[in-house]
């Protein structure tokens, strides 16, 4: 720890310390553009110029080390001036220059009202400037579907750039040119390719890149703001979703350092359109083959007739990927008062049991646990698709120190070196007879890391896989009492929490292939679950919030409320609890989910013991205490787990590994109703296309 | 400067790939860094894929390197588009890049832009007979010669309107040209022939290094070992008595002194270095030294000792374990012990005060 004085206030801080940091820990604001806490330091605005004392001239705070400061004559602690006289005249010649080349254009840039600019030159600038010639000017660039340009705008920061190529890992955006004449682009003004480059628009200090499809619509003060968690994966990002009245504009991320970081997936950020469009706004009928609108009383009593003298072995209930933790419990409680056991949740098919314990279907080593990994093994995974943010953080991980990472599975880019294993159950068989290369690496590691993805899970040999992984991770030492190096990465935000409540086949019960199948049910019910297809025959009930394939099949549809409209319980794919916050309303008719299904129970003659959200937590958390723990990842068996897991044996199939996200942007039936993430997998698809040739 | 941009795609070769010789000078270039930083090598690589391909670099070229050295296509085009050196557009046999920075202004460039511009046209335009292109460019380093233009890989300075015209045509008709200044001067030195530093004694060892000569005299008297630093000091005195020339040997004559470098206060048989002049260049505010410590010795003997060796050609055999001793006739080690018969001379807080003013 090293002493330094920030306006006569003396800290004591690590030597490594910048500057700016020192002075933000001693209280100090240091205004800056091109400093960002999670980027490489550029030192290029040098806007954060603060007095040194003994520095012939101002020094560039974020730039300049705690350590390298000289001590006074008589070796006192350095000294640091953030509000001298020569600290303002430096902002003040530096914010001139800045304004220079920016256009004066605030009335009409969607950055205006959270810009750091046009804050900054309100704090630390002068009111007028002394520049009489003409302003540059700078071609407008086409970097993709989502980032619109205004490059007169721009302060060269260089934050999209170093962004890009450091936290993505996909370098597509750079300067060219030099002095007056440079300039951000793409190369030959190509797409960005990258699914994490709606973050550019949020880093840059200005207007110069900004979210296209959100271009001319709002102010940010007309935003009311909520915070919530996203559902487009099972990462569970920390999102506060801004709507304008009572429509959703736009989602911006929440900083959460043990999910995102500050960091969302392009998917998270542009399903905002798909909550408007497709959306089912009142219960419908199946008449004469067709669907027709219906009221709530006449969906109720069809149901009602329907269910009624039906025996609950022809029943089913199957549970999507957006299903709330809430309404999974209360039509887990309906089945269960019908006496059916036909449940289950495993809509990709994954051969996944809450009974192997909770470590067999969560990523017990946690997201930020990554970072501790020395050694990482992608099971029939491709988590740049299956979970951006977690390969973010295993990027993080990669570039503190370059570690080894096998892939098992489809050849991807993963945005880091990795080492390319094979393509199926032979190659882990093969590390797991210690065969292969690789499982000298885990060996060596001391905390080795196995993910095993639904790639591998979901197809019939997926138990059989799953035990061949927790076999090897126990071999190699992955899971100790300290370290739970084995886990399995969901695709799914519904289903941790499904799991969790043990929404899977009772005894007797079928599973989901076999109640989808011909002539296996008479009623089934669905909550959400749109990525099955559900062969003719059964009376199906659908209950979700787009006219998307679930809602085709339905005999009954009845209009639930998407995440953003509702407070509902997630569980991500590390087991982390959190709650989604209400943004606005359902549209239409239609009601949060839970609410429906108490209302339906009551029709049934099994009404549920719980009148509001309060009262259903209340059962809800006595019978499963672990989901009133916020925020938290409840600690699971990870030992017992891999050893039950490698107990149980069995010959895999030899087929490859498929990726369960074929199409990054079109995984969900909200995503599917966007027009936005419409366009950027055609692109995507594109670029695959040329890829391959 | 204007915006540099990749030609268009109509001017655009259909593909490029380094010639199996070229490529072989790659690899080498390659090779110099080590591994993961071969991204080092862009420059020699667009610099030589320019010259394969007459003077101007293609996307397909900027896109070969990228491949080559791994590197995505932004990073390389990044670089092409930052150095002017490198031609984004096709240019003539022969490419003009004419200095306009200021000192070359002030010497008439704003002329010869103005001839180019009606002999040629704009900037950045192959003439009609593929013979020219030229473009405007920032400070080359030949200033002292302004104003001057690259042609290709040469320099042609002192240029008139009519000089460069005639040179062009020269260049044209393929009749062999005189690179480097147009008006008979040899490199940088004065018009009108070179009128300082012309004494020939400036350059035989006789004044610049003839304190080494002392030195040496002063050593051999003090020393009396024959065997190990015998080695040392005929090294140090070869390199007495053939010093390296300060300057090429030129053959100009001295017109008269006017400096007052340690070198000629030697010969005069003066300390080299002032004593008031090393106190006064002391800056005792930031003076690690604090008030009662000794004096740390001299840790630069050794390494001063080495380089006189190296320069000698032969290794110093000065222990490095013990103080090495004290050269007497240097200006550092005269300033040393004058500090040392004079201890009174510590920081005075008092004098230093004003100093610190600006801290």
């Amino acid at each position: 720890m090293t002493k330094i004085v920030v306006d006569g206030t003396e800290v004591d801080v690590p030597a490594e310390y910048t500057l700016l940091q020192a002075c933000e820990a001693a209280g100090a604001e240091i205004p800056r553009f091109c400093f960002h806490e999670r980027l490489s330091i550029a030192g290029n605005c040098r806007m954060c110029l603060v007095e040194l004392k003994g520095a012939p001239k101002p020094v560039a705070s974020c730039a300049y080390a705690v350590k390298d400061c000289r001590p006074g004559p008589n070796g006192e602690p350095p000294e640091v001036l953030t509000r001298s006289g020569t600290t303002k005249k430096a902002r003040e010649g530096v914010m001139e220059f800045l304004l220079i080349n920016h256009p004066l254009d605030c009335p009409i840039c969607d950055q205006g009202g959270h810009c750091d600019l046009q804050d900054q030159a309100m704090a630390y600038g002068v009111d007028s400037t002394r520049y009489g010639e003409n302003k540059r000017a700078v071609e407008e660039k086409y970097i993709g579907p989502l980032v619109r340009t205004a490059m007169n705008r721009c302060i060269h920061c260089t934050r999209c750039v170093r962004f890009l190529a450091e936290v993505a890992g996909v370098p597509d955006l750079g300067a060219i040119g030099r002095g007056e004449d440079m300039e951000i682009t793409s190369y030959l003004e190509s797409a960005m390719g990258s699914e994490l480059q709606g973050n550019v628009a949020d880093l840059c200090p200005v207007g110069a890149l900004v979210h296209k499809p959100q271009s001319y619509e709002v102010r940010p003060w007309e935003l009311s703001k909520t915070e919530s968690v996203d559902v487009m994966d099972a990462v569970g990002c920390a999102i506060r979703v801004d709507a304008k009245g009572r429509e959703v504009i736009q989602i911006e991320p929440r900083i959460n350092e043990a999910v995102n970081e500050e960091w969302i997936s392009d998917k998270t950020r542009h399903a905002v359109d798909g909550l408007r469009l497709q959306r089912l706004d009142r219960p419908y009928l199946r008449e004469n083959g067709r669907l027709r609108p219906a009221s709530w009383g006449e969906a109720f009593a069809a149901i009602a007739a329907r269910v009624k003298g039906t025996d609950p072995k022809r029943i089913g209930a199957i549970v999507g990927d957006l299903a709330g933790v809430e309404e999974t419990f209360a039509l887990k409680s309906l089945m269960t008062a019908l006496g059916v056991t036909n449940l289950d949740c495993r809509q990709a098919g994954e051969r996944l049991d809450p009974a192997w314990g909770r470590a067999s279907y969560t990523l017990g080593a946690t997201i930020p646990g990554i970072e501790d990994a020395d050694a990482i093994l992608l099971v029939g995974t491709n988590p740049r698709l299956e979970a951006s943010l977690l390969n973010v953080r295993i990027r993080k991980r990669w570039r503190m120190a370059p570690l080894a990472v096998g892939l098992i599975g489809e050849a991807v880019d993963l945005t880091y070196p990795h080492t390319y294993l094979g393509a199926g159950p032979d190659t882990l068989a093969e590390i797991a007879a210690g065969r292969h290369s690789f499982a000298e690496v885990l060996k060596a590691a001391s905390r080795p890391l196995v993910i095993v993805g639904m790639g591998a899970l979901a197809r019939p040999d997926g138990a059989t896989i799953l035990s061949a992984a927790a076999t090897l991770a126990r071999d190699i030492g992955a899971v100790t009492t300290e370290w739970n190096g084995f886990g399995v990465l969901q695709t799914a935000a519904a289903r941790v929490g499904a799991l969790d409540l043990g929404f899977v086949p009772g005894e007797g019960g079928l599973d989901l292939a076999a109640m989808t199948g011909a002539g296996a049910l008479d009623v089934l019910f669905n909550l959400g679950a749109d990525e099955v297809e559900i062969a003719p025959g059964a009376f199906v009930i659908y209950q979700g919030t787009h006219g998307d394939r679930g809602a085709t099949r339905a005999d009954v549809v009845l209009p639930g409320a998407a995440y953003t409209e509702k407070c509902a319980t997630f569980v991500n794919l590390e087991g982390r609890v959190q709650m989604t916050n209400r943004a606005g309303f359902p549209p239409g008719d239609a009601r949060e989910d839970w609410a429906i299904l108490r209302a339906l129970s009551d029709v049934l003659g099994h009404r549920l013991p719980f009148d509001s959200l309060v009262a259903l937590r209340r059962t809800l958390y006595g019978a499963h205490p672990h989901f009133a723990a916020l925020d938290a990842v409840a600690p699971s068996d990870g030992v017992a787990t891999v050893a039950t897991l490698a107990g149980r044996g069995g010959t895999p199939d030899r087929a490859a590994f498929v990726s369960a996200v074929p199409d990054f942007y079109l995984t969900n039936a909200i995503a599917r109703a966007s027009r936005v993430l419409a366009e950027c997998s055609s692109l995507a698809r594109v670029r695959g296309l040329e890829a391959a040739e | 400067m204007a915006n540099r941009r990749l030609a268009p795609a109509a001017e655009q070769p259909a593909a490029f790939a380094f010639s199996s010789e070229n490529a072989e000078w790659a690899k080498g270039q390659i090779e110099k860094y080590p591994e993961g930083r071969q991204a080092s090598a862009v420059i020699p690589l667009l610099w030589k894929a320019q010259e394969q391909n007459g003077g101007w670099l293609p996307q397909k070229a900027i896109e070969a390197v990228a491949d080559e050295l791994g590197m995505p296509h932004i990073r390389v085009l990044e670089v092409a588009t930052f150095y002017t050196m490198f031609a984004l557009e096709p240019v003539g046999r022969f490419w003009i890049q004419l200095c306009g920075t200021v000192p070359c202004d002030s010497c008439g460039a704003r002329e010869l832009k103005d001839y180019l511009h009606q002999r040629l046209g704009a900037p950045g335009h192959v003439s009609a007979d593929g013979n020219f292109s030229w473009l405007e460019v920032e400070c080359l380093g030949a200033c002292c010669n302004a104003p001057m233009a690259q042609i290709n890989q040469d320099y042609y300075e002192d240029l008139t309107p009519d000089l460069l015209g005639a040179l062009m045509d020269d260049l044209a008709a393929g009749r062999p040209v005189k690179i480097g200044s147009q008006v008979g001067r040899t490199s940088s030195e004065p018009k009108g022939g070179a009128d300082t530093l012309t004494d020939a004694s400036l350059f035989d060892g006789s004044r610049v290094g003839a304190w080494r000569q002392r030195f040496e005299d002063k050593k051999a008297e003090e020393s009396s070992e024959p065997s190990g630093k015998a080695e040392a000091a005929s090294s140090e005195q070869r390199a007495a008595t053939d010093p390296k020339p300060a300057r090429p040997d030129a053959g100009r004559a001295v017109s008269g002194q006017s400096t007052d470098a340690p070198a000629q206060r030697a010969a005069a048989g003066q300390t080299p270095v002032k004593s008031g002049d090393q106190t006064d260049a002391a800056d005792r505010t930031e003076s690690t030294v604090r008030p009662g410590e000794p004096t740390p010795p001299p840790v630069d003997t050794v390494a001063r000792a080495e380089a006189a060796g190296a320069e000698a050609g032969t290794q110093s055999d000065l222990p490095r374990n013990e103080p090495p001793p004290q050269p007497v006739a240097s200006g550092a080690s005269e300033g040393t012990d004058e500090a040392k018969a004079q201890p009174a001379k510590k920081p005075e807080p008092t004098r230093a005060a004003p100093k610190t003013e600006g801290n």
